[in-house]
C-alpha cells in the first residue's frame, strides 16, 4: 500500500519513538489526577536527560543514568511542589517557569558532557522469540524501557482503578476540600504525585539522551514535554488512552518520514499537523454538550489548596 | 537583600554576556551573535571557533565578545545596538535570520561595520555578507556515497528548503550517479535545523527504507548516531563540524565549515584600513569549506577519487555543477561544459533530473 515500507519495522520504531513522551504523559496524567497542572513537563525532562546522561558517563552504567535521570527530574519537580504546595503560587505560571528554568541550568550543567558517547543499552535478550516473522520485530526487538514504559502504564492504571491509595488520588483531585474533611494530608499527596510525575518525565528524558539519540545536546527534548501535556489532554485522563496517545503521536511522525523516505507523494504538512488535529477534534467530540464532567477533568484541576481557607 | 542579588545576577549575565570584556576603547572588539549554543557540536560551535582564531591570531590588538542564543527577530536587534552601543568595531551576524535585524541597525550606526553570514541584503555600505559553498563538499560526499552504497540506495535529510540546501541535494545526487547509474537518492525532509530526536528519527526511517549513505543537512550528530546503531552497515558524514567522535564509521568524511580564515582575514582588513564592503562566498579554494579526514572505512581508490575531486574543485579546474544538467521535468538547465552561475545558485528551486519527489513548498 505504501511502497516499500514495512509495517513490522514501522510498528517497531514507533513503540521506540512513543517512549519517551509516554513516561512523560503518563506522570502528568497521575500529577493532573491529584489536581495539580504541572506544566514544567520540557524542564523536568530535560533535566532528566542531562542528569541521566551525566550518572551514566561517569558511572559507565546506563541502569544508574536512568535512576540520576529520574531523580533529576525529581528533584526538579520538588522546587514546584515547593512553590504551589506550600507558597500556594499560580501552578501555570510556576509550571511555565521550571520548563524555563530546566532548560537553562540543563544546558549549563551540560557544557562539559557535549560530544561525549554514553554507554550503551542493550536490548532484551529474547533469543529464539525475535526471530518469528513479525512479531518477532514488533514485540521482541526492544531495550528494556519500552517494556516498562508499557508496564508503568499497567500498574498505574491498575492504581488509581483498584487501590485505595488510587480512590484517595483521585479524591483530591476531584474535590480537595472534601478529601481535606475525610482527614486526607492534600498537600502531601499532592507533593507525592507531583514527585513522581518528576520522576516519570526524567526517565523518559533519559531515554532521549542515552537510549534515542544518544548523546547530550542542548534542546535535546525540542517540544517532546508539551506533546506529553496534550497526550493527557488527548487521553481524557485515562491511562491507555495516554499509552494509544503516545504511539499515535509517535507513530504519525514515524510515518510521515517513512513515507517521505519511501518517496510517497503525501505532503507533510498534512501528517505532522494530524495529532494535533485529532486531539482538538477528542476534545469536541467529549466536551460537546455534556460539559466539563464529561471530559473527566479533575474537578479540582489547577487550583490550590490551603486548610486554612 | 533581594535587590542585591538582583542586581548581582544582572551584572554577571552582562559580564557573560559581553564575555568579561574591558572597556579598553584602544583595542578593536569584534563581536559574534550566536543563534544557538557553542556547544551545539555544529554551527554554532565553527563560528566560535573562528572568533577564537581572531583573538589567536591578533592577540592584545583585538579583543572579542559574543553573546549565544539570540532568537532571530526583534531581540536580535536590541542585541545588536547593545553590542554597538559597547564599543563593538565589528559585528558577525551568524545566521540568516537575523539579515533585517543587521540592516536595521547598520543604518543607524554607520561607524560601526558589519558583516552577516548567509544573507543577501546590503542595504547600507557599512554591511557585509559572507557564505561559504558548501556543495562543493557536498560534491566529494556525493561521490564516496555512490562508490559505497550497496543497496543503491542513499539518502540526505533535508532541514528547510530554501536554496542552500536543495545546491546541497542536487551536488550530492549528481556526483553519486556520476559513479553508480543505479543510485536512488531519498530525501527526507526534518523542517527543523536541530532536534536531535526527530533527526534520529529520519535517519532511522531511511535506514528502514534499506538506506545505507546518509548526509544530513542538520545541525546535530543524531543521524551518525542512529547510523552507529547498524554495527557499520550504514555510513554517513560529520555535518558542519568534523564529528570525530563517530570515526572511523559511521562518520567517514565530513564537510567542516571553517570560518576562521574570513573572520581573521575581515578583522586583519579592518585593522590595517583596508577594510572594504564585500560579498563574499568561498569556499574549498578559500578554506572556507574543508573536507574532514576520509577514515580506513573507505578503500583506498574510492579515498584518492575523492581526494582527487576535492582537489580539482579547490584548484578551479572543476565545477560541481558542470553542464549537462537537466531539471527533474527534463528542460535544460545547463548546456554542455557550462557551469552554473552563482545567481541561479542562489535562487535554487529544484532538483535536478533523476531525484523522484518534490521540493515541499
Amino acid at each position: 500500500m505504501f511502497g516499500s515500507i514495512d509495517p513490522a519495522l514501522l510498528i517497531s520504531a514507533l513503540m521506540v519513538a512513543s517512549v519517551p513522551i509516554l513516561l512523560a504523559a503518563i506522570g502528568e496524567l497521575v500529577v493532573e489526577r491529584a489536581g495539580v497542572l504541572n506544566l514544567g513537563v520540557e524542564g523536568m525532562m530535560i533535566m532528566g536527560a542531562i542528569c541521566g546522561f551525566i550518572t551514566a558517563v561517569e558511572s559507565g552504567s546506563p541502569a544508574l543514568g536512568f535512576i540520576g535521570g529520574a531523580a533529576g527530574g525529581a528533584i526538579l519537580s520538588l522546587l514546584f511542589a515547593l512553590l504551589t504546595q506550600v507558597m500556594q503560587a499560580n501552578q501555570v505560571a510556576s509550571g511555565l517557569a521550571l520548563t524555563l528554568f530546566g532548560l537553562g541550568l540543563s544546558s549549563l550543567l551540560g557544557q562539559g558532557y557535549v560530544g561525549i558517547k554514553p554507554p550503551l543499552t542493550g536490548s532484551v535478550p529474547f533469543g529464539p522469540l525475535a526471530d518469528i516473522p513479525f512479531f518477532g520485530k514488533v514485540l521482541f526487538s526492544h531495550d528494556p524501557f519500552v517494556y516498562l514504559s508499557v508496564a508503568i502504564v499497567a500498574a498505574v492504571w491498575a492504581f488509581l482503578k483498584f487501590t485505595r491509595g488510587g480512590l484517595i488520588l483521585r479524591a483530591v483531585g476531584e474535590s480537595h476540600d472534601a478529601a481535606h474533611a475525610l482527614g486526607y494530608k492534600v498537600q502531601r499527596i499532592r507533593l507525592l504525585a507531583i514527585l513522581f510525575g518528576g520522576a516519570m518525565a526524567g526517565l523518559g528524558g533519559a531515554y532521549l539522551s542515552l537510549v534515542r539519540v544518544p548523546q547530550w545536546v542542548d534542546g535535546i527534548t525540542a517540544g517532546a514535554g508539551w506533546i506529553a501535556l496534550a497526550i493527557v489532554v488527548f487521553a481524557s485522563w485515562r491511562p491507555w488512552r495516554a499509552l494509544l496517545g503516545a504511539w499515535l503521536f509517535g507513530g504519525i511522525t514515524q510515518l510521515q518520514l517513512n513515507l517521505q523516505a519511501a518517496q510517497v507523494p503525501i505532503p507533510v504538512e498534512y501528517l505532522s499537523m494530524s495529532p494535533y488535529l485529532i486531539t482538538i477534534l477528542v476534545l469536541v467530540v467529549m466536551s460537546s454538550g455534556r460539559g466539563r464532567a464529561s471530559l473527566n477533568a479533575p474537578a479540582c484541576l489547577g487550583q490550590n489548596f490551603h486548610a486554612a481557607r | 537583600m533581594k535587590r542585591r542579588q538582583l542586581l548581582a545576577t544582572a551584572a554577571l549575565g552582562l559580564s557573560m554576556a559581553f564575555g568579561g570584556a574591558a572597556l579598553a576603547q584602544d583595542k578593536t572588539k569584534a563581536c559574534f551573535v550566536y543563534v544557538g549554543p557553542i556547544g551545539d557540536g555544529g554551527w554554532t560551535f565553527q563560528h566560535h571557533q573562528g572568533a577564537l582564531d581572531v583573538q589567536k591570531t591578533f592577540g592584545d590588538k583585538v579583543e572579542i565578545a559574543w553573546q549565544e542564543n539570540v532568537p532571530e527577530g526583534a531581540d536580535a536587534e536590541r542585541v545588536l545596538t547593545q553590542m554597538a552601543l559597547g564599543g563593538c568595531d565589528i559585528i558577525f551576524t551568524t545566521s540568516f535570520g537575523y539579515m533585517d535585524a543587521t540592516n536595521a541597525v547598520a543604518k543607524k550606526f554607520p561607524n560601526v561595520k558589519f558583516e552577516h553570514a548567509t544573507g543577501f541584503k546590503r542595504e547600507a555600505p557599512n554591511v557585509s555578507t559572507y557564505n561559504a559553498r558548501f556543495y562543493e563538499g557536498r560534491a566529494v560526499q556525493g561521490h564516496i556515497a555512490g562508490k559505497m552504497t550497496k543497496s543503491n540506495k542513499i539518502g540526505y535529510i533535508g532541514s528547510f528548503p530554501i536554496p542552500e540546501v536543495v545546491m546541497g541535494i542536487n551536488s550530492y545526487y549528481l556526483h553519486a550517479k556520476k559513479v553508480n547509474p543505479d543510485v536512488e537518492l531519498s530525501v527526507v525532509w526534518a523542517f527543523t535545523w536541530f532536534d536531535p530526536a526527530k533527526e534520529a528519527d529520519a535517519a532511522k526511517a531511511l535506514i528502514d527504507q534499506g538506506v545505507d549513505v546518509i548526509a544530513s543537512h542538520t545541525d546535530s550528530t543524531a543521524p551518525l548516531a542512529e547510523a552507529a546503531k547498524t554495527g557499520g552497515k550504514v555510513i554517513g558524514f560529520g555535518q558542519a563540524s568534523d564529528m570525530a567522535d563517530y570515526k572511523p564509521s559511521p562518520r567517514v568524511s565530513s564537510i567542516i565549515d571553517n570560518w576562521g580564515p574570513y573572520y581573521v582575514k575581515r578583522v586583519g582588513a579592518l585593522l590595517d584600513g583596508t577594510y572594504a564592503q564585500a560579498d563574499a562566498w568561498e569556499g574549498i579554494a578559500g578554506g572556507e569549506v574543508l573536507i574532514g579526514e576520509i577514515t580506513d572505512a573507505i578503500p583506498a581508490d574510492v579515498k584518492a577519487e575523492a581526494e582527487a575531486l576535492r582537489d580539482s574543485i579547490g584548484a578551479g579546474t572543476y565545477h560541481p555543477f558542470t553542464g549537462p544538467i537537466n531539471k527533474q521535468d527534463g528542460s535544460p538547465w545547463l548546456a554542455e561544459g557550462a557551469t552554473a552561475p552563482d545567481g541561479d545558485l542562489l535562487g535554487m528551486n529544484f532538483y535536478v533530473e533523476g531525484i523522484s519527489g518534490e521540493i515541499p513548498k
